[in-house]
């Protein structure tokens, strides 16, 4: 299978500030990573990397074989979810549109395919029904099924999504990563998530990240990453966790 | 009321105030929608110092006007994405006084010729000239192509700055646009309804439009219409009391909003 993202040796500075300390990773196509890890641990600023919003400040990254930047229109992106106007006169339809920008380009109206593309994007996530609701008048989940339809419409090959279930119940949740698997089968997908059993549920592959990477391309991370990575002892991060993420350990 | 009309100087009110309402509701909803109210009234107030520098030299006020608001805009823009500890909301109040202070300083040293300063304060849209209005509808125009040119781009801009930058829209620009923008349709304005009362020509149709209609354009198109209704009615109102139009205008906005707002607020309370 082919590498999606190649990291090597990769750092990141903000001023004299290390957020990213020599990370490699390599995402594989079909790959369906979790990233988890403390806040302020760097996983938002490693999707930025990703993306090409953030420059490295020393290492290599290829994404698709290329430059971040030349790589753009095949990455969708669902960012953090953060807190726009709810009263913003946008409806479903036009949020989703927005995230066909990076096939268009400056100046260039939309077009019917892009309109078509909007709806098929949609039907995807199960929200054509409500497509002429204006965005704000939708409830959290189906908000966030709105902003994922934004970032799978401009058809990417790999997604990347910051913390998605963020709004959504507990009771939509499974439904939710259910979907997310539906894609996987097409799309190889990069999830920040802070909900460790839902992870280890759903998904095939973890990172755990603070600062340094942990990730042995696999669902398992050692007791000793995680807490190397948290800061904590490990009981307090496994206790309830359903589906073992853990080694055994004494 | 039709014999008001028969004045050239009635005439070109009218037709200056119909164009501004156009130019008003194109840009008042990206004022409003990008909470840039305050930057547009710091733009506009450091115009001022532009029409002192222009007197003081002798030249037409107007295009000092333009400098210096464009000036205030990228500055207040600017500051945005600094890591300065200087906010915008200060760099508004400092760009604000700035300007009004140089404005009042150069006209106290132009000799002679003291200008009507309370036109420029407070507008006179009855000394509108043909020159004026043939101004007024060249920016609007501008003003218009931009928007047709860039509709996805400030939507984008408007609804979710850091998804756009996310997406490769060039946000910082487009923001710095959308100041300069705002720059010189202020500058057009302050003939109609002057420096200090501008801000309510560019906000309120818009946000009365926002409380009543449910798309973008919808929003648009209503707040032209009741920028136009506003526009006409201020000035006959005024020529009829024979008091301030640019005053009487927004007044007639003001009175609008509250209603509307009331109304609305009375809506969903239920």
């Amino acid at each position: 299978m082919n590498d999606i993202v190649s990291v090597e040796k990769l750092w990141v500075h903000f001023g004299s500030q290390v957020i990213l300390e020599d990370v490699n990773l390599v995402i594989k196509e079909h790959d369906f990573l979790g990233l988890i890890g403390p806040n302020g641990g760097g996983k938002t600023t490693l999707l930025k990397v990703i993306l090409g919003l953030i420059k490295p400040s020393r290492g290599q990254i290829t994404v698709f074989g290329t430059t971040p930047e030349a790589a753009r229109n095949r990455i969708g992106y669902l960012p953090q979810r953060n807190l726009f106007d709810l009263q913003f006169p946008a409806t479903a339809f036009d949020v989703v549109l927005m995230g066909r920008y990076g096939r268009k380009g400056l100046f260039k109206r939309y077009a019917d395919e892009d309109r078509d593309a909007a709806r098929q994007a949609l039907g995807q996530m199960d929200m054509l029904k409500y497509a002429n609701r204006e965005i704000g008048t939708l409830s959290g989940g189906q908000q966030q099924r709105i902003f994922v339809a934004r970032a799978l419409v401009s058809e990417p090959d790999l997604l990347l999504l910051d913390e998605p279930t963020t709004g959504i119940d507990a009771s939509q949740q499974k439904d939710f990563y259910e979907l997310l698997r539906d894609l996987n089968q097409e799309k190889t997908i990069v999830m920040i998530s802070h909900d460790m059993s839902a992870v280890s549920k759903y998904i095939e592959k973890i990172a755990c990240i603070n600062r340094r990477l942990y990730y042995h391309d696999s669902k398992e991370l050692t007791a000793g990453d995680i807490q190397e990575a948290y800061k904590c002892p490990v009981e307090m991060i496994a206790h309830g966790v359903p589906h073992r993420v853990l080694r055994e350990h004494d | 009321m039709i014999e008001i009309f028969q004045y050239e100087f009635m005439r070109n009110a009218l037709t200056a105030g119909i164009i501004a309402a156009v130019l008003c509701g194109i840009i008042g909803i990206y004022v409003i929608l990008n909470r840039i109210v305050f930057i547009s009234g710091g733009i506009a107030h450091t115009a001022f110092g532009g029409i002192g520098l222009g007197y003081f030299l002798g030249r037409d006020p107007l295009i000092f006007a333009i400098l210096f608001s464009l000036a205030a805009a990228l500055g207040i823009g600017a500051i945005k994405n600094t890591r300065s500890r200087v906010s915008q909301d200060t760099a508004i109040g400092v760009f604000w006084a700035t300007g009004m202070s140089l404005g009042i300083v150069f006209i106290a040293l132009s000799r002679g010729y003291a200008p009507d300063l309370f036109d420029y304060l407070f507008g006179n849209i009855l000394a509108v000239s043909g020159e004026d209005v043939k101004l007024i509808l060249a920016m609007t125009l501008i003003m218009i192509v931009i928007v047709a040119l860039l509709y996805k781009e400030l939507f984008i801009l408007s609804f979710d700055p850091s998804y756009g930058e996310a997406e490769g829209v060039p946000v910082q620009k487009l923001y710095l646009l959308l100041l300069c923008m705002v720059a010189l349709s202020v500058v057009v304005l302050i003939k109609i309804v002057g420096i200090i009362l501008v801000i309510a020509l560019l906000t309120i149709p818009s946000a009365i439009g926002r409380q009543h209609a449910r798309t973008f354009r919808g929003i648009m198109a209503l707040s032209i219409v009741l920028g136009i209704f506003f526009v006409v009615s201020g000035l006959v109102i005024s020529y009829y009391l024979n008091i301030p139009s640019g005053a009487t205008i927004i007044l007639t906005a003001a009175g609008t909003f509250f209603v509307s707002t009331a109304i609305s607020l009375g809506g969903t309370r239920r």
